[in-house]
């Protein structure tokens, strides 16, 4: 994994997607590229469809029209052994963690090596562990997820995302849940796996502090509009944008 | 993947790191690492050159820790300056927080006989609280006779609905069946004396007194028992249970009560249905195998039967409604705050419900016939 931070090639493509539960629209006409190296933020009040785009890019549920484009490959017209091969290069970290309760950390990050490697036990127990300590976890192998803090196990959940060097990270609200310090640690940690990885990192997130802090490139829902009303730079929104919905959101409502 | 090793004039070990590295081709091997660094005299530091690297991932980073490692003990320094920016940075990073030696688990296998003990203490804890649940289930009971329990009626209308009405289907399939059953079973002895027309005797007391209650009450473990306690054991990893607990509400009330009522008021009828329902599923194979005229069948039933048997079936099947309950409630409550505890909860509130509804079967059963029942 080479460090492509200087070519801006686009990575992921959004266009014209349109999301509806049942008969309910919850998004319509969204479009935007995240290119390569970039944090990209989806941003938006509670309820605007923010965790509803993610499952649309990772492909859990179908868009009801418009397209999800991987280096230009359309997600959904791939089939599922293609789509599978997409999926083996994201890494996702679920809104709770969403570790299996019934396994230990070294498992939880070890199956995904299990499954797509053919790497022998012992090298997969020597990835795990460099997995955790990563995530700041060196020593907890042996623990079960209900065994531990809340913030470390959004961290296990991180290790577990990372298992297979994937080249698109997805965060549902990392910083949820957790305190100031551990909310700004887990930052500083995107921020450091972006920067060594050169992974792509698309997190949904409200947490204004983490926004301004990794963010280079996001995109705001709007819940009443049900679409987005403004796409780029977070720093230059909050300058620059005449919408009042998006310059209170951005300054706790402190602006008007 | 390539790794040579070239010994400087100055003592210096210098790993040339090459290709690609990826974790789909495996871990390169050690050995040689180790036979380098332990080589003598030892290597005065190790230095790196990754001129001829293209691309990496986990497997590189997994190398150099386990080279580090090596080096620590070994005590010889490491000139990190020849390796890629990234890797440096991650190395840092697993490295940042130290391992916690404490927080390692203690490995190696408990004595047997702290194991023994264990399990005795564990047992005597479980039984009182079963016994504190049973306890507080009474008192709840004695609540509502007296007209102060707080519960929603409708929590207990659709509970009453979901192990009732919507019971029916798998109680008609399971009894029609059994019926069917126990009368084969009696055809092949009895057509052997002459006698099948006592099938329709066998058939009715059967399932009245027996079958209909036992088999009711174990499809109600597995299809309800189970339910309630993965209901109530999700309700307590959500911490919906405390929520009603700083509200000042009991969830015994709230909860446990209603399911009670609802199993104890319908498991009865449902015994009742299943009971019909058998003896229907005996008639069917009277009358197809033995050649019995249906009106016959009938009869013979009528005079088998009276009203003290089908008694003896329905307060056995009060009583299995609310062991039953009891077990689901129970090892709901009792559930921890994961996903596989909510499992274990509906399959150990299966086992005592049906090891319960045996064990009760048969202390009953030595009653009634102590009373003459």
């Amino acid at each position: 994994m080479e460090n492509q931070l200087s070519k801006k090639e686009a990575c992921i493509e959004v266009r014209d997607l349109t999301m509806e539960y049942g008969s309910f629209v919850i998004q319509r006409n969204l479009s935007f590229t995240v290119n390569r190296g970039d944090i990209f933020v989806i941003m938006g009040e509670s309820g605007c469809g923010k965790s509803t785009l993610l499952r649309h890019m990772v492909g859990l549920k179908e868009p009801a029209s418009g397209l999800v484009l991987y280096d230009g490959a359309s997600f959904w017209d791939c089939d599922l052994p293609g789509r599978r091969t997409l999926m083996r290069r994201f890494g996702i970290l679920y809104q709770s963690g969403a570790l299996w309760s019934s396994m230990t950390l070294a498992e939880n990050v070890a199956l995904p090596l299990g499954e797509y490697t053919s790497l022998s036990p012992v090298e997969i127990k020597e990835l795990v562990s460099l997995k955790l300590s990563l995530a700041g976890l060196a020593g907890f192998e042996e623990f079960y997820p209900s065994e531990i803090s809340g913030g470390m196990r959004k961290r296990a959940a991180l290790a577990r995302a990372m298992a297979l060097d994937p080249d698109i990270l997805f965060f549902d609200e990392p910083s949820a849940g957790l305190d100031p310090i551990s909310a700004r640690r887990l930052d500083e940690l995107i921020l450091e796996l972006r920067d060594s990885l050169g992974a792509t990192i698309v997190v949904v997130t409200h947490e204004l502090a983490s926004i301004f802090a990794i963010a280079n490139n996001s995109v705001f829902l709007d819940a009443d509009a049900r679409t987005m009303t403004a796409v780029g730079d977070p720093h230059r929104l909050l300058h620059e944008s005449n919408d009042p919905k998006i310059r209170s959101f951005l300054t706790r409502g402190e602006s008007n | 993947m390539n790794i040579r090793f070239d010994r400087e004039p100055d003592n210096t070990l210098v790993v040339r790191i090459g290709g690609d590295w990826s974790i789909a081709d495996g871990l390169p091997s050690t050995d040689e690492l180790k036979r380098q660094i332990g080589s003598k005299p030892a290597p005065g530091r190790v230095a790196f050159d990754t001129s001829e690297l293209a691309c990496w991932d986990s497997s590189l980073l997994a190398f150099l820790v386990k080279l580090t490692d090596c080096c620590m003990q070994e005590s010889i320094l490491i000139a990190k300056q020849g390796l890629p920016e990234g890797v440096v940075k991650l190395l840092d990073l697993a490295a940042a927080v130290p391992e916690k030696k404490d927080a390692r688990k203690h490995g190696g296998s408990t004595p047997f006989l702290s194991r023994v003990g264990e399990a005795a203490l564990n047992a005597g804890q479980s039984t009182g609280e079963m016994l504190a649940f049973i306890g507080e289930a009474f008192v709840a009971l004695i609540k509502l006779i007296r007209g102060r329990a707080r519960f929603r009626r409708s929590d207990l209308f659709l509970l009453i609905q979901e192990c009732g009405a919507q019971a029916l289907p798998i109680v008609t399939l399971i009894s029609v069946l059994v019926g069917l059953i126990l009368a084969f079973v009696g055809a092949v002895e009895l057509r052997l004396f002459g006698a099948q027309i006592y099938v329709a005797d066998l058939v009715g007391i059967g399932m009245a007194r027996e079958m209909g209650a036992m088999m009711t009450a174990i499809v109600m473990a597995g299809r309800t028992g189970a339910a309630f306690a993965a209901q109530l054991g999700t309700m307590e990893v959500n911490e919906e249970i405390d929520a009603l607990k700083t509200l000042g509400i009991s969830p015994m009330e709230f909860l446990v009560l209603p399911r009670m009522l609802a199993l104890v008021l319908m498991l009865p009828l449902l015994c009742l249905y299943a009971d019909l329902m058998g003896i229907l599923g005996g008639g069917i194979m009277g009358v197809d195998l033995l050649d019995i005229s249906p009106t016959q069948y009938f009869n013979e039933t009528i005079l088998a039967l009276n009203l003290t048997q089908f008694a003896v079936g329905l307060i056995k099947a009060g009583v299995f409604g609310v062991l039953v309950a009891l077990s689901g409630c129970l090892r709901g409550m009792q559930c921890g705050r994961s996903a596989s505890a909510v499992g274990e909860a509906a399959t150990s509130a299966v086992v005592t419900a049906i090891v319960s509804i045996i064990v009760s079967d048969a202390i009953l059963t030595v009653i009634y016939d102590r009373i003459g029942m």
